[in-house]
């Protein structure tokens, strides 16, 4: 009995990467290396207004004042920057008003991934912006999204053609020098989504962005702006996948977000970088920076992770919440394998009046992995009556990996009432016995108890992402379909 | 359809069960009682597979196969029902998903396709009515915020959706009162053949003024020490078990 | 920034100058260690905030004060009776004491009982016992990673040593007092060694306690070895004037079947901060590591709790509530670390605080690492302020907001003081808690068990149901 369940655990742990195929396409490539004749390569590529460059280069300033953060419970291989490739775009040029323009390979690769760009094929209600290495492919639903004065283009196009907003709102939550990578990417970010959502307005698709590293040597550093302008509402998907390589590759993203007045931004991503393979060899760094800004008062904004994904993820998504009464969420599902480290969390930082977050974070580790869970609640002066609940939850499949919970508390506010509380536990074998008994056998029975317990964050995602997520949780621990 | 012969076991090098001899035949109804720490729930754990107890003599036949050669969920899947003293919650797995995953199994052990949706909503249904329990019971959790009446209810619920061949019913009368008591019994009878047997282990003999039981056995010190009818049930009630530990 | 200089400066050339005096009773293998310690002290420095661990204390202001060291205890026997009288009703112990960082009893600095006890000074059982003191000296205290221990491990020249051997139970509560009376500004670094054999039994109390208003820090190590099957409860009370800092560090290293229970209760001081180190090293031992803090004014707690699960089956449960009033601030720093192989483990971590003012701040981060896949560890924090239901169901029974809000306090704190199992000492904390809610002991220059307001107990009962 014990022998067959301890089979099982190993078959579990050792799944295989889906999504590891290379697609073999021209490209066009900056040399390695990074300095400032790269940077402003990169800005010349893309022809970019003086102002993009400035802010480009005032970050890499920052940057190379800077250390490596340290305090996460990961152990990071020391990275060569100059080894790295900071720009790849396919050559055929990537941006194009026709389907029937797109290089057939591209297209190809992203069916295989299940993202058809095809508007035909697709689902109607997702509109999609795909992202192979450093550059936009293709934004579907235009049309449709212009009609209610939404934009959603490629980063590269809204500095074209937007570049007052971008302006206006680049950088004002996540500054340039807020942390190591956050810094990296904004001297060389290379592409990413834009997304505006004019006040009133309720975005009546998903919008949704798909992220894929194809080429050798290359970081992918995309940027993504969200801005919800007063009472606009938009629910926005991040998918991303990388080809199965020897090495290990870096993607340092940021991610920022603007809420005004009355306004809801709900992010979701399922994670999927190429995690190594199982004694740890290669796989995605995936160092990210995501923040909201609640700035209006009674502003939403909620973020959903399903991180299955990556050799190291260093994320924490979070939520700065400015105005009176507005609110933050965090739901969060990380599945470590193998070798995987994952240090991730939320960090909620509360200053107007009624403030209210939510932190429920779902751990699973397995094989040899590392897994933590690391967030900050914060309550200002300022924050009167405002509420933090946070759940952090750890399951440990086998007794080789690690299961962590770092949550920090800061309270400066008496009307204010923050609670956490966090468990760690095996699946129970009487749990395990209750199915068996019922007929189950072992490996459905851990399948139905993981989807079980990763359910309260698993409801937070949109339909379509959903059963993907599930999929992708049950390829993480083979055959745990519930 | 179930011989135990001079059955030992064992938890953590403490012998539990010295010796115990049961024969069950298809159709009947065996009540097994005792006072507390006798072996009653090792019993029905070891028969069920539960990990942890070690047999150290003896052998179980179970259709003319050695039952302790057998995986718990193979056992399952041969018609073995535990109905749980203590039920486990499992959090996030719907009752819903859980049954259907359930029959599924055992249909697939047997060569069937897949339960149609359909049919799998008709026989909730049916069992449902037949221990009387709310369909909003059945959308949550498996037994996630049960009452511990509702969780009783639930595992003869499951024994209806399951129909097992040999029903294992491990105190399945604690903690009810008599309304609750009556609506398990009535599910209980109502799943009663010819074809299927049902051991009921208690404490005391309350319920088996509704599961009327063909033999009664009690259970003391590991052994069983005295079988009878229905009026053993009655005698132990009258006298108490201490009259049963000064003849042992 | 400059006197923080001068400070580490002073320290080094002082235990230069002073080598002779510090090492005077010291066997070979100490004086290395004293060496070694020193020369890590150099390299770690004074902890700083840019510390992960000493990120929400500041000793900058600390370390800015001028203090004098002692070398040697001062002259003569110390009248202790007329400074210091525990006045505990029926609170029958064995008091030690010690004096401005010395022993106090010089003419009997070490006494052995006939069940074979060894009680008294520290730096006398390094002349007497080394054998024993080397065993376990410096093997449970990590010194090479903080500074304020390395420094403690190269100064202390004495603190407490006591030894009981296999299976005794001391028959009175032992009780530790730190007592620092001088006329001027004073830095103490204590070391005290506690060896507990096999099936041993002790209840051990020890107070901090200042009797004047000069500034002070102290800078305390106690070591304690729990042999199989050793029980030991230890109480840390500490009531001093709010220009002392105290930093306070307390290591358990736990065999098998042992079982420990400390409590940290922190009613005044300036600045506190306590490290406790509970390591379970033999499988079936327990732990429950208990705090308590009451802070107004300007103090500053900090309560550093790790607890290592390093075999398997053992159980470890942490309970830390606070209250905090005026500017205070309060840290809790829980670290459950589960290794490897340490399957069947039960960890429990709570940490729960009122604020009572927008100006009073909490950090809290009660963190769990964990190696091993079989086990239950569960945490839990809170950060709130009254509940204004229970407050009003008292309120509607007719008791004033006041009174209703001591209530109400009194029972968050009263979990605490429930686990309290020396009767005598639970009856004198409650009072003093309730004492100290009230803001009757604000800044009390007198031990916590030689209170002088003691009049009629301030009397109510608490159905715990209703709250």
């Amino acid at each position: 009995m014990a022998n067959t369940k301890n089979n099982i655990l190993e078959e579990v742990t050792q799944s295989e990467y889906k999504y590891g195929f290379f697609t073999d396409i021209e490209m066009d490539t900056a040399p390695k290396g990074l300095n400032e004749d790269i940077i402003r390569f990169i800005s010349a590529k893309k022809k970019e207004p003086e102002f993009m460059l400035n802010f480009r280069l005032k970050a890499f300033e920052r940057w190379k004042k800077m250390t490596e953060p340290d305090w996460a419970h990961l152990n990071i291989p020391p990275i060569d920057y100059q080894e790295i490739i900071y720009y790849a775009a396919p050559k055929k040029k990537p941006k194009l008003d026709s389907l029937d323009d797109v290089d057939p390979e591209l297209l190809e690769t992203f069916d295989k991934l299940g993202i058809s760009l095809d508007e035909q094929k697709r689902l109607t209600g997702v509109a999609v912006d795909a992202v192979f290495d450093s550059v936009s492919v293709k934004t579907t639903f235009q049309d449709t999204l212009k009609k209610h004065g939404i934009i959603f283009c490629s980063f590269s196009e809204a500095v074209q053609n937007h570049p007052d907003l971008v302006k206006k709102y680049m950088g004002s939550v996540v500054p340039a020098g807020d942390n190591y990578f956050a810094a990296l990417n904004s001297a060389v970010f290379t592409d990413g989504s834009f997304c505006f959502i004019p006040a009133g307005v309720r975005c009546p698709v998903e919008l949704s962005t798909y992220f894929r590293i194809n080429s050798a040597g290359t970081g992918q550093f995309e940027r993504t702006l969200i801005v919800a302008e007063e009472g606009a509402y938009v629910s926005y998907l991040e998918g991303c996948t990388a080809p199965q390589r020897d090495e290990n590759q870096l993607h340092a993203a940021v991610v920022e977000i603007v809420a005004l007045k009355d306004a809801e931004v709900k992010y979701s991503t399922v994670q999927n970088w190429y995690p190594g393979d199982k004694n740890g060899k290669g796989g995605v760094y995936n160092f990210v920076t995501k923040r909201g800004m609640c700035k209006g008062s009674h502003s939403k904004i909620s973020w959903t992770q399903v991180e299955t994904g990556s050799a190291i993820t260093w994320k924490y998504p979070s939520c700065v919440l400015l105005g009176d009464n507005s609110i933050g969420e965090f739901y969060s599902v990380a599945v470590t394998n193998n070798r995987q480290q994952a240090d991730t969390g939320s960090k909620m930082t509360h200053i107007g009046k009624n403030t209210k977050s939510t932190i429920i974070s779902k751990g699973i580790s397995a094989g040899f992995s590392n897994n933590s869970y690391r967030g900050l609640v914060k309550i200002s002066k300022m924050a009167e009556n405002s509420r933090n609940f946070s759940q952090c939850d750890s399951l440990l499949l086998g007794d080789k990996c690690g299961a962590h919970t770092f949550p920090y508390i800061d309270t400066q506010n008496s009307s204010s009432i923050v609670e956490h509380e966090a468990t760690t536990s095996k699946i129970s074998d009487d749990q395990l016995f209750y199915c068996l008994q019922r007929g189950i056998d072992t490996e459905k029975a851990i399948g139905l108890i993981v989807n079980g317990y990763a359910k309260e964050v698993l409801k937070q995602l949109p339909m379509e992402f959903a059963v993907e997520a599930q999929k992708l949780l049950a390829i993480s621990l083979e055959g745990s379909v519930g | 359809m179930l011989t135990i012969k001079n059955l030992h076991v064992e938890i953590e090098g403490k012998e539990i069960i010295r010796g115990l001899d049961l024969e069950v035949k298809a159709g009947e109804v065996h009540a097994i009682m005792g006072p507390n720490g006798t072996g009653k729930s090792t019993l029905a754990a070891v028969i069920a597979g539960r990990e942890g107890y070690d047999v150290t003599e003896g052998e179980i036949i179970y259709n003319n196969k050695e039952l302790l050669e057998m995986e718990t969920e193979e056992r399952a899947l041969n018609g073995i029902f535990l109905g749980f003293q203590y039920p486990v919650e499992i959090p996030g797995v719907s009752m819903n998903n859980f049954m259907r995953t359930a029959l599924n199994e055992q249909r697939k052990y047997r060569g069937l396709d897949p339960i149609p949706a359909s049919e799998f909503l008709t026989q909730m249904e049916e069992a449902r009515k037949l221990v009387e329990i709310q369909d909003k019971l059945t959308n949550r959790s498996v037994n996630e915020g049960f009452s511990g009446g509702e969780k009783k209810r639930n595992e003869i619920f499951q024994m209806a959706m399951i129909k097992p061949t040999l029903a294992i019913l491990d105190e399945t009368d604690s903690g009810l009162d008599i309304d609750a008591l009556k609506v398990v019994a009535r599910g209980v009878n109502a799943l009663k053949s010819k074809d299927n047997a049902t051991i009921v282990i208690t404490h005391y003999q309350r319920l088996l003024e509704y599961i009327i039981p063909d033999f009664v056995h009690v259970l003391f010190d590991g052994k069983i020490v005295r079988s009878g009818g229905r009026e053993l049930a009655l005698e132990l009630e009258e006298k108490g078990y201490e009259w049963l530990k000064q003849e042992a | 920034m400059i006197t923080e200089a001068t400070l580490k400066n002073k320290v080094t050339d002082l235990y230069k100058e002073n080598k002779d005096r510090i090492f005077s009773n010291d066997p070979p293998e100490i004086r290395k260690l004293r060496e070694d310690a020193f020369n890590r002290f150099l390299q770690l420095d004074f902890p700083t905030t840019r510390l992960e661990s000493w990120k929400n204390t500041d000793l900058r202001k600390v370390l800015e004060k001028d203090y004098s060291i002692m070398f040697e205890p001062e002259n003569g026997n110390v009248d202790l009776d007329r400074i210091f009288r525990c006045e505990v009703p029926d609170f029958d112990t064995h008091i030690i004491s010690m004096y401005n960082g010395w022993y106090a009893y010089r003419d009997k600095p070490l006494i052995k009982l006939q069940n074979g006890t060894i009680i008294g000074s520290f730096g006398q059982a390094m002349k007497e016992y080394p054998d024993l003191v080397k065993k376990h000296y410096n093997q449970i205290a990590k010194t090479d990673i903080n500074g304020l221990n390395a420094l403690n491990t190269a100064y202390a020249q004495d603190g407490i040593f006591i030894y009981v051997p296999d299976g005794v139970e001391t028959y009175k509560t032992i009780q530790m007092v730190n007592i620092l009376d001088r006329d001027d500004n004073l830095f103490v670094q204590n070391r005290n060694l506690v060896i507990l054999g096999k099936n041993s039994k002790m209840t051990l109390v020890h107070c901090d306690d200042s009797h004047n208003q000069h500034a002070s820090f102290t800078n305390t190590i106690t070591e304690v070895f729990m042999d199989e099957g050793a029980d030991l409860k230890y109480y840390k009370l500490q009531n001093l004037n709010n220009d002392t800092s105290l930093v306070n560090s307390a290591f358990f290293h736990q065999e098998k079947d042992s079982n420990l229970a400390t409590f940290a209760i922190s009613l005044n001081g300036g600045l506190i901060r306590n490290d406790i180190h509970a390591r379970l090293n033999g499988e079936g031992s327990h732990a429950d590591v208990m705090g308590l803090y009451l802070l107004d004014k300007d103090q500053h707690v900090d309560n550093q709790v790790h607890v290592t699960h390093a075999v398997p089956n053992c159980t470890s449960n942490e309970l830390f509530k606070g209250i905090l009033d005026d500017h205070s601030s309060g840290v809790f720093n829980g670290h459950i670390l589960v290794e490897k192989d340490a399957q069947h483990t039960n960890a429990f971590q709570t940490n729960r605080n009122i604020l009572l003012n927008d100006k009073a701040m909490v950090h809290s981060k009660p963190f769990l690492e964990i190696y091993a896949d079989d086990v239950k560890c569960s945490h839990g924090a809170t950060v709130g302020q009254i509940d204004n239901e229970a407050l009003f169901y008292i309120k509607s029974r007719g008791i004033s907001e006041y009174n209703a809000k001591l209530l109400l306090m009194y029972a968050f704190a009263a979990e605490v003081i429930n686990e309290i199992s020396i009767q005598p000492l639970k009856d004198r904390i409650d009072d003093l808690v309730k004492k100290r809610l009230r803001g009757e002991l604000a800044v009390c220059d007198q031990c916590v068990l030689h209170c002088k307001n003691q009049e009629q107990a301030y009397e109510f009962k608490i159905d715990m149901s209703k709250i």
